[in-house]
Formats: structure tokens, C-alpha cells, sequence
């Protein structure tokens, strides 16, 4: 089982591979939405990449008004 | 020459497959210019469907197939009229939407839908038209239209109960969630998954195949085994034009329109 540290760095890990961002100027309180300059369909981009890589379905309605990585992180642990 | 090139999409055909792409910017969202190139689409394949095997359609955009209805345009037009107009011109706009899918629906030949990225709402509903759908796995399927107040309009619903178990179509509408790829096909809406950037591929190979078949026996298994359910497509028509009218969905809209909200997208 993931801890909740490693969930969160797999985030950023691979939303810094998908929008080609180096890893480092990524942390986990960082709202990702102006940190990576992503709109809507760039979040859903960025949804499916999460649930490919966890084997897990995140509906979109439990993510709704998440900004940072921590929090994304936690509601994909919920899911785990 | 078996071509085409418009604002919103172009269309070649070669060797008995048509590849219709759809490409028009953001997101191939469907307002009057790409409903209308696909209506001119469906009545020029009549001409030549006897030497058509497959129909391909696929998207030249980045972002996905479709983003669904353009919310904007319907927006727009819908506030530059008075009440009466205004209904009426919502429904000539879905009906002309419901000829073209129910056209794709019963043609003759085989016709694939390529999916990547974003397939929502209209979109979607263009996919579900077809017989098979070929996904992305970073694609994404959703009817978003209840956070509008609104139900699928262009045939999604009917047709979504053809293809699949009644408890995922009210997951996915009641919900308006969105699902991806590997869900999509683990409950029968997608028959083929794709590697990233290669759904046209696969779907290109897949139509290799189909062409090797006999045209009427093809033609005859496709009626057989794809029923259209017209009943339940009429209905569609009058429920949606029934909710378009209250006063609850243009505000809704212009909720949409207005957004800056981040995710507008997400219901």
C-alpha cells in the first residue's frame, strides 16, 4: 500500500512528464492549475493519465474544486 | 474526385474506406458548420455507398473527437431570439442532428469511430451512431448535459440503451461524470482499445479487415444485429425540446458561456 507521500509524488511525477515540466519546480501544495498553466481538458488529460497509472476511476465530481496535488493525491488514495 | 474539404471537417475516399476528420478549433464542439458539412457528408456518400466498405470518423484536433454541442453558438443564437424563434430554431438544430446520426446509423457500410482525447455529449453521440468505436486509451467519454438541465439531444440516449446495460447509461447520465477508455470498454461502449496517438491506426487496420467481406452480407449483419430504435429517438426529440424551453437551461448556458471557472467542463 502507497503511503500518502508516495501517491502524491507519483502526481507530480507524472504531471510533470505529461506537461513536460521539470519534476523539481513542482511541490505538492502548488495549485496545478496555474502552476501548469492547464485548462479543463487539460485537467481531464491529466485525470485519465491518474487512473491509468493507479488502475483506479476518479470520477470527475470528486475532484471538482481540487487545485493542489496533496489534495488530488488524497482523493486517489481514497480510491486504492 | 471522392473528397472534400470544408471549415469544420474533410473527407477523402479511397479504396472503398472514407475517412472523414473532423477538425475545427477547439474542440470539434458541433454548432451550425460542422452539422451542416456533415449533412452534406451523409448526402454525398449516398452517391458512391455500393463501392463503400468502411466510413472512418476521426478527429484532426489535439484535444479529442468532440467536446459535444458548441454551448457559445447555442447560446448566442438562442438569446438573439425572441421565445417562439427561438424553440423552434432548437428544434430544426437537433432534428437536422438526429438525419445525420440516424444516416450514419443505417448506412450500408461499416463505420468506425476513432476516438482520442475528449468525447462528450454530441460528440459522444456521433461516436455511438456508428457500429464500432475505436478508443484511445487517454480518451474520455461523458454526457455532461444534466448540469445544463438539458438531456443528450442528438440521439445519445437511445442509443447508449442499444449498446449497453441500463446501470451504466444512469451512472453515466445521472452522474454526468466522465469515464476513460478502459472503463468504456470493460462495460461495451468502446470495442477496441488503442495505444496513446493510435486509435486512426488501429482503426485503419480494422477496416483492412472489413473490406475483405462480402457488401451484402456486411450490409444485411449490420441491419440485423444494429436495430434503430427511431420510437425512442422521437421522444428524445420532444424531451429535449421540452426542457430547452424553460427559462432554467438559458441561464445555465450563460452560467456555461460565462465561466471562468477552471474546470467548466466538469459537471
Amino acid at each position: 500500500m502507497r503511503t500518502l507521500d508516495q501517491t502524491t509524488q507519483e502526481v507530480v511525477d507524472l504531471a510533470s512528464k505529461h506537461f513536460n515540466v521539470p519534476a523539481g519546480s513542482l511541490a505538492p501544495s502548488d495549485d496545478f492549475f496555474k502552476k501548469l498553466g492547464i485548462d479543463s481538458l487539460q485537467a481531464l488529460e491529466l485525470l485519465s493519465r491518474l487512473e491509468n497509472h493507479f488502475g483506479i476511476e476518479l470520477p470527475d465530481y470528486e475532484v471538482q474544486g481540487v487545485s493542489d496535488f496533496r489534495t488530488l493525491a488524497e482523493r486517489i488514495q481514497s480510491r486504492l | 474526385m471522392k473528397s472534400f474539404s470544408g471549415k469544420a471537417l474533410r473527407w477523402e475516399w479511397r479504396d472503398g474506406v472514407v475517412e472523414v476528420t473532423l477538425d475545427r478549433e477547439p474542440a470539434n464542439e458541433i454548432g451550425t458548420i460542422l452539422l451542416g458539412e456533415l449533412e452534406q457528408f451523409v448526402a454525398a456518400v449516398k452517391s458512391f455507398e455500393s463501392e463503400t466498405a468502411v466510413c472512418i470518423i476521426h478527429s484532426a484536433q489535439k484535444r479529442g473527437f468532440s467536446a459535444g454541442a458548441d454551448l457559445r453558438e447555442l447560446y448566442r443564437g438562442a438569446i438573439a431570439l425572441p421565445e417562439k424563434e427561438r424553440n423552434a430554431g432548437v428544434r430544426s438544430f437537433v432534428e437536422k442532428s438526429h438525419e445525420i446520426a440516424n444516416a450514419i446509423d443505417a448506412a450500408p457500410f461499416v463505420t468506425i469511430a476513432a476516438v482520442h482525447g475528449v468525447c462528450f455529449g454530441g460528440g459522444l453521440e456521433l461516436a455511438l451512431a456508428c457500429d464500432i468505436i475505436i478508443a484511445d486509451k487517454m480518451a474520455r467519454f461523458a454526457f455532461p448535459e444534466l448540469r445544463l438541465g438539458l438531456i443528450p439531444g442528438f440521439g445519445g440516449i437511445p442509443r447508449l440503451k442499444r449498446d449497453l446495460g441500463n446501470a451504466f447509461v444512469r451512472d453515466l447520465l445521472l452522474t454526468g461524470r466522465s469515464v476513460n477508455a478502459a472503463r468504456a470498454q470493460t462495460v461495451g461502449l468502446v470495442a477496441q482499445l488503442a495505444g496513446e496517438g493510435e486509435a486512426l491506426k488501429v482503426a485503419r487496420a480494422t477496416a483492412a479487415q472489413i473490406t475483405k467481406f462480402d457488401a451484402t452480407t456486411r450490409a444485411v449483419a449490420k441491419k440485423f444485429i444494429k436495430p434503430i430504435p427511431y420510437a425512442e429517438l422521437k421522444q428524445e426529440v420532444e424531451i429535449f425540446c421540452g426542457l430547452f424551453a424553460r427559462p432554467a437551461v438559458l441561464a445555465a448556458l450563460k452560467k456555461f458561456v460565462e465561466s471562468t471557472d477552471a474546470m467548466p467542463y466538469l459537471p
